[in-house]
């Protein structure tokens, strides 16, 4: 049995293939402003028996494909795709473009408890393509130039639009730039530790996925604070495709 | 026929194309909210024709009372005890408080940061379309919170007619000795201000109708326990909403007939939603008209609402006041002890109402509980957390939500809620 699972995010799109359980194939494109269509380029010429959507367009994808496409939540999707990947996994945080979740699973890897950010772009994706931008960085390379920081700048501000008011009074002041983005890399770091803290972390394995789990100085901020190794998989940012695929296989 | 109720809403001093708006508005959500459920129980019938006479049958109802010399009051509260204002033949409404409405005029009086119901109430004043506001002959504020007892010095300036009742937050002796002393003033201003000398009597004749009227609520909600649920969450919050401002005995004759229909479809085994569908219990924040938000997306989402531990809904209703008493003393003593059960979150401390979620949810075999705070209400937004531990440990599923009027967050909530839905079933 062939299956497809579709995230269709914020910032990107990603589709991967299942068949019998087995990866076989997975895509990415930017979601741009037209979100239904990219998906079905990135479906195009496949056959699935099963396809379910996940992410915060599933619903517009579910309305123009009808009776062929289901739909899971990303709490649920992202859950079966780690604990796929990532076997011992307790608690998984989720960072994507617009929002950070953390997902607590029960010992058979189900759901059992979730938080996720309120409205606003605090300590997302969105965050750091915002504030790399104001000091100049491309964002795939903010995590390491970071992390070639001397001095620990303390950001005050989660917002993204008045951090990024707060870097230009640093700027201006004179302080380095590399020591402000790590300061801005902190501010994720601590925001997503606060958030997971909320759940009991004593002897839990930690998951890290979405596309801020690609961030190197995040990473590393987690691990520090967290005092504990943090698994991210080859590519975070499939988890939720691959999880709505193998939800799918069960259908 | 439709009725041209124009001029009524004119000489009430309503501003026509604001008002207008507000119709159509409400028409559309009622449609696509209310009228598009499946299989709803004919007795809801009624209620669609309280809702499409809202702001006008209604309202005729009220002027043609006033001009036979009987008052109207306006409330925003369940702490303004109706048993006193029935024995002053006078007649309750609740105040419309569910929609943003002038937000800009309201936030040149309020803090943005100000809880959407209190800022409601200012819009609908300042945007002058809520009939009932217009027709009230004293409005009732109560201190519930800081937001509103500081509002009230504010809303004086738009409502002259505001009459402010303080309310105790502890319940010791001297909490109740306050309200005690609150509703004795309450029932001299409310005899002045009709003429009507209240005598046990007519205390008895006030306690009783409003009781019935509990009973009915308490009877429907009773029915909601059964598999399938025969009656949507949503139709009753409808039903918990429009019992602050239908005729009391109309409304508890309406309710009881849609009961005796709700007994035959249970016996039919007939369903407002497939059997074993997930049932979530909602609890928190008050939900005035139109504020339909959270229930319908949770309703849309697979899941039925069973029960509201709200002021509009259980807290509201579930105590019955005494009609044991001889003397008007002894009966407003019994009114007082009805009212001093209110598990408010004004009183501190409040284990009485993290007692009564974890009852009600055992009682209609919820699969999980859903916490409605409005942004900035601090009174419940606290209690949330420990309610949450509460119930987590009695291994019940919860989930808080902090929202507001606005649509904005739709999304946002809609993957909760079906992340929640998808974790309970």
């Amino acid at each position: 049995m062939r299956c497809a699972g579709i995230d269709l995010g914020s910032r990107t799109i990603e589709v991967v293939i299942v068949e019998d359980g087995q990866l076989v194939a997975s895509r990415q494109a930017e979601t741009g402003f037209e979100p239904v269509k990219q998906a079905e380029n990135l479906l195009a010429g496949e056959h699935c028996d099963y396809l379910l959507a996940t992410g915060y367009g599933r619903h517009l994808f579910e309305t123009t494909h009808g009776a062929d496409s289901q739909t899971v939540t990303e709490i649920k999707a992202v859950a079966a795709g780690c604990r796929a990947l990532l076997p011992d996994v307790d608690v998984i945080l989720d960072i994507g473009g617009q929002d950070s979740k953390v997902i607590a699973l029960n010992p058979e890897g189900r759901v059992r408890k979730f938080e996720m950010n309120d409205r606003c772009a605090a300590g997302t994706g969105k965050f750091l393509e915002l504030t790399a931008m104001s000091l100049g960085f491309p964002l795939d390379r903010f995590g390491q130039e970071a992390l070639k920081a001397r001095k620990d700048i303390q950001i005050n501000s989660m917002c993204a639009v008045f951090a990024e008011s707060e870097v230009t009074s640093m700027v201006g002041r004179g302080e380095n730039r590399l020591d402000i983005a790590f300061g801005l890399h902190r501010s994720i770091a601590n925001r997503a530790v606060s958030m997971l803290k909320r759940f009991s972390l004593s002897g839990a394995t930690i998951g890290f996925v979405g596309g801020v789990a690609w961030n190197p100085c995040v990473c590393r901020l987690l691990e520090e604070q967290l005092k504990t190794t943090v698994l991210v998989p080859e590519n975070p940012q499939m988890v939720g495709a691959y999880g709505a695929a193998l939800i799918a296989s069960e259908l | 026929m439709t009725v041209d109720y124009q001029p009524m809403w004119q000489e009430l001093g309503l501003d026509l194309q604001a008002h207008d708006d507000l119709l159509q508005g409400l028409g559309t959500a009622y449609q696509d909210i209310f009228l598009s459920q499946k299989n709803r129980p004919r007795g809801m019938a009624y209620l669609d024709f309280v809702m499409r006479e809202v702001h006008g049958l209604r309202i005729k109802e009220l002027l043609d009372a006033k001009k036979t010399g009987r008052k109207v009051i306006g409330a925003f509260c369940v702490f303004v005890p109706e048993e006193i204002v029935l024995a002053a033949d006078a007649i309750l409404v609740g105040l419309c408080t569910g929609a943003d409405f002038a937000m800009e005029e309201v936030e040149k009086i309020l803090p943005r940061n100000t809880c959407s119901l209190i800022k409601s109430a200012f819009g609908f004043k300042l945007s002058r379309v809520c009939p009932y506001l217009e027709a009230a002959d004293m409005v009732v504020g109560e201190n519930t919170c800081d937001g509103k007892k500081k509002s009230y010095e504010q809303l004086l300036e738009l409502i002259p007619n505001l009459y402010v009742m303080d309310l105790p937050q502890q319940k010791t002796e001297d909490g109740r000795h306050l309200l005690r002393q609150e509703y004795r003033r309450f029932l001299q201003v409310m005899e002045e201000l009709s003429g009507v000398e209240i005598t046990v009597d007519r205390l008895r004749r006030g306690i009783e109708l409003t009781n019935n009227k509990r009973w009915a609520l308490q009877r429907l909600t009773r029915l909601r326990a059964a598999n399938p649920v025969p009656i949507s969450g949503l139709d009753v919050l409808l039903i918990n909403q429009v019992a602050f401002y239908d005729d009391p005995q109309r409304f508890t004759e309406s309710i009881n007939k849609l009961c005796d229909e709700l007994e035959e479809r249970i016996q039919q085994k007939i369903g407002a939603f497939p059997a074993d569908t997930p049932k979530i219990m909602l609890s928190g924040c008050p939900m005035a008209v139109p504020n339909w938000k959270l229930p319908s997306l949770i309703e849309r989402s697979g899941a039925v609402v069973v029960g509201e531990e709200s002021c509009v809904g259980e807290r509201g209703w579930r105590n019955l006041t005494a009609t044991a008493g001889n003397t008007v003393d002894e009966l407003l003593n019994a009114i007082v002890d009805r009212y001093f059960q209110v598990d408010c979150a004004v009183f501190t401390p409040n284990p009485d109402r993290e007692r009564h979620v974890a009852e009600m949810c055992r009682d209609y075999q919820a699969d999980g509980v859903i916490h409605y705070s409005l942004q900035f209400c601090q009174p419940y937004i606290i209690e949330s957390m420990p309610m949450e531990r509460r119930l987590n440990d009695q291994g019940s599923n919860f989930l808080r939500i902090e929202t507001d009027y606005s649509q904005e967050d739709v999304g946002q909530l809609q993957t909760r809620i079906e992340a929640f839905i998808e974790i309970i079933s």
